[in-house]
C-alpha cells in the first residue's frame, strides 16, 4: 500500500504520530482539534462546559453526541480524575438543531415588545 | 404574560423512541388501558431491529431464533390490537423537556414544531455509537458500524469494497459477516483486548471465511488524502506498526446510552462503565428519580434487544399502573424472572455489576 499518503507523513514513509494526533478532529461539527483542546485543558479549562465556552465543542448540529465522550476521556487523562467524577456539562433543549423560524411560528400572537 | 403560543397537546403516556424498548412499553401500557403516544425520530418504527437480519439469541419469550427485523413486525402487530389507544408519529424527534411546567417540545420533519404535555414519559431513546479519536478520522470512509449496517440492510447501499473493522464485539462481528454476505470484502478485524468480546458462534463464522481477527491490535491512523485509502495499525503487544489496504474503516468500539432529556428533567444520573455511560438511577420497575420518567432499553445501559423489550414492558406497565389503570401485578414478577434468566451467566456479569450500582431496592 505505497500510494496511501497523508499530509503528516514524513518523506521516508514513516509517520509523525504525535503531530498527526494534535491535528485529529475532536469535534467535527465545530472543527476543533485534539491539540487545541489539550492546550486549553492544560491551561486549566478542565471541564466540559469550560471547553465548550472557549471552543464551541458540543454546540454544533450533533450537540456533543460525537465529541462529549472523547473530550471527557482527554480531560480525565490530563487531570488524572476518572471520567465517572467528571461532569458531562449542561445539556439544554433543543437536543437537535431547529430552525428559529419554527420556534417563531409557534408564537401565535399576543403583545410583542 | 399574555403571549400566546400554539396549543399544547396532551397525552397520557409519551413513549420517546419507537424501537425494541419503546414499542414494547407502548404495547404493555395500551394493554392496561392507557393512551400512548410514541415518537420516533426515524422514518419508520422498529429502531435498530429493522436492520438486524440475523437470528436473535436470548429467550423464547423475546423471540429467540427469529430474525431481528421480523421481531419489529411482531411488535407492531401487537400494537395494532389497540388502535384506539396507541398513536405513533414517525420522523418526529423529542427536542426538550421543560421541568417547570412538564412540557415536551417536538419537531416533525424539519417544518413542524409542537408541544406536548404528557402525564408520564417512558424514555426509550436507545444509544449512539461511540467514536474514538485517531488521526484522519474525519476522512470520508470512516464510519460507525451501525451506520454501515443501516446503509446496507435498510437502504441497500454498499459502503465500499474493502472494510477494516475496528472492534470484535458482537456488532463488529455481525456487521463483518453481513458485509461479506453483501459481497464486500473484510480485510480484518482489530480488537484491542486480548480476547474476542462477541459470541464465539459469530467469531467462528468470520474465521471460517478466512477473515483475520487481530487481537491486541489498534488503529493509529486512517491514511489517505481525499478518502480512506488505508489504515495504520499497531500491535499493542509488540508496538510493531503496519499498513492495511482498505477503503472503509468501520468503528465498532461500543455504544453510549442516549437520554439527554433525563438531564433536563433533573433525574439523578450516574456514570457506570459497565453500562457504557451516564444512566439514570431507577427502581426495579424502571422508574427514575423524577416520578414522571421511566427508562428502558439501551438508554438505561447498553445491553441487548431482548432485555430492552422486557424493560420496555416493565416501564410501560408501571407507567400505566401509576395512572390508576389496574394491572396484573404478577406480570412484574414474570418480567423480573425473564430478565434474571437473560442476565445469568458469565457474559452478563458486567451488566449485573452495573445494575447493582443504579437500581434502587
Amino acid at each position: 500500500m505505497s500510494e496511501a499518503k497523508c499530509c503528516c507523513c514524513e518523506s521516508d514513509g514513516s509517520f509523525n504520530l504525535a503531530e498527526m494526533e494534535n491535528d485529529t478532529v475532536l469535534c467535527r461539527c465545530e472543527e476543533v482539534t485534539l491539540g487545541t483542546a489539550r492546550k486549553w485543558i492544560a491551561e486549566g479549562y478542565d471541564t466540559f462546559d469550560e471547553i465548550k465556552r472557549m471552543l464551541r465543542v458540543g454546540m454544533g448540529p450533533c450537540q456533543g453526541r460525537g465529541c462529549r465522550d472523547i473530550l471527557l476521556r482527554e480531560i480525565s487523562q490530563i487531570t488524572g480524575r476518572p471520567v465517572s467524577e467528571l461532569s458531562p456539562g449542561t445539556i439544554r433543549p433543543p437536543v437537535k438543531p431547529i430552525k428559529v423560524s419554527l420556534v417563531a411560528r409557534d408564537y401565535t400572537g399576543g403583545d410583542k415588545k | 404574560m399574555n403571549e400566546k403560543h400554539s396549543e399544547i397537546q396532551e397525552a397520557e403516556i409519551l413513549v420517546i423512541g419507537g424501537g425494541a424498548a419503546g414499542l414494547s412499553a407502548a404495547a404493555e401500557a395500551a394493554s392496561a388501558g392507557a393512551g400512548v403516544l410514541v415518537l420516533e425520530s426515524d422514518l419508520h418504527l422498529g429502531g435498530q431491529l429493522v436492520k438486524q437480519t440475523h437470528k436473535f439469541f436470548g429467550s423464547k419469550d423475546e423471540y429467540a431464533g427469529t430474525r431481528g427485523f421480523l421481531i419489529a413486525g411482531k411488535l407492531l402487530e401487537e400494537l395494532s390490537a389497540y388502535p384506539d389507544k396507541v398513536k405513533t408519529m414517525t420522523n418526529t424527534a423529542a427536542m426538550g423537556y421543560y421541568k417547570n411546567d412538564g412540557v415536551v417540545t417536538a419537531m416533525r420533519g424539519e417544518e413542524e414544531y409542537f408541544k406536548l404535555k404528557p402525564k408520564r414519559i417512558v424514555m426509550a431513546t436507545g444509544a449512539q455509537e461511540r467514536l474514538i479519536a485517531f488521526p484522519n478520522n474525519d476522512l470520508p470512509g470512516v464510519y460507525g458500524a451501525g451506520a454501515v449496517q443501516t446503509l446496507m440492510n435498510v437502504y441497500g447501499v454498499s459502503p465500499g469494497d474493502r472494510v477494516l473493522m475496528v472492534g470484535a464485539g458482537n456488532i463488529g462481528l455481525i456487521v463483518s459477516y453481513q458485509l461479506i454476505q453483501a459481497g464486500v470484502s473484510v480485510v480484518g478485524i482489530l480488537e484491542a483486548m486480548p480476547n474476542i468480546g462477541g459470541y464465539w458462534v459469530h467469531a467462528a463464522k468470520i474465521r471460517r471465511l478466512g477473515v483475520p481477527i487481530l487481537l491486541r491490535h489498534t488503529i493509529r491512523a486512517a491514511l489517505g488524502s481525499e478518502t480512506v485509502q488505508g489504515a495504520l495499525v499497531e500491535s499493542l503487544a509488540t508496538g510493531e506498526r503496519f499498513q492495511l489496504d482498505c477503503d472503509i474503516i468501520c468503528m465498532a468500539v461500543g455504544l453510549t446510552p442516549t437520554a439527554e432529556m433525563l438531564w433536563q428533567a433533573g433525574c439523578a444520573m450516574k456514570y457506570i462503565p459497565e453500562l457504557c455511560g451516564h444512566v439514570p438511577v431507577r427502581n426495579k420497575r424502571q422508574r427514575t428519580t423524577h416520578e414522571d420518567f421511566w427508562i428502558a432499553g439501551d438508554a438505561a445501559g447498553i445491553e441487548e434487544a431482548s432485555a430492552a423489550m422486557i424493560e420496555g414492558r416493565v416501564a410501560g406497565l408501571d407507567a400505566a399502573a401509576s395512572l390508576g389503570y389496574s394491572v396484573d401485578e404478577n406480570r412484574f414478577d414474570v418480567f423480573a424472572e425473564r430478565l434474571n434468566s437473560l442476565r445469568r451467566g458469565d457474559t452478563a456479569a458486567k451488566i449485573r455489576s452495573g445494575l447493582e450500582k443504579v437500581v434502587a431496592a
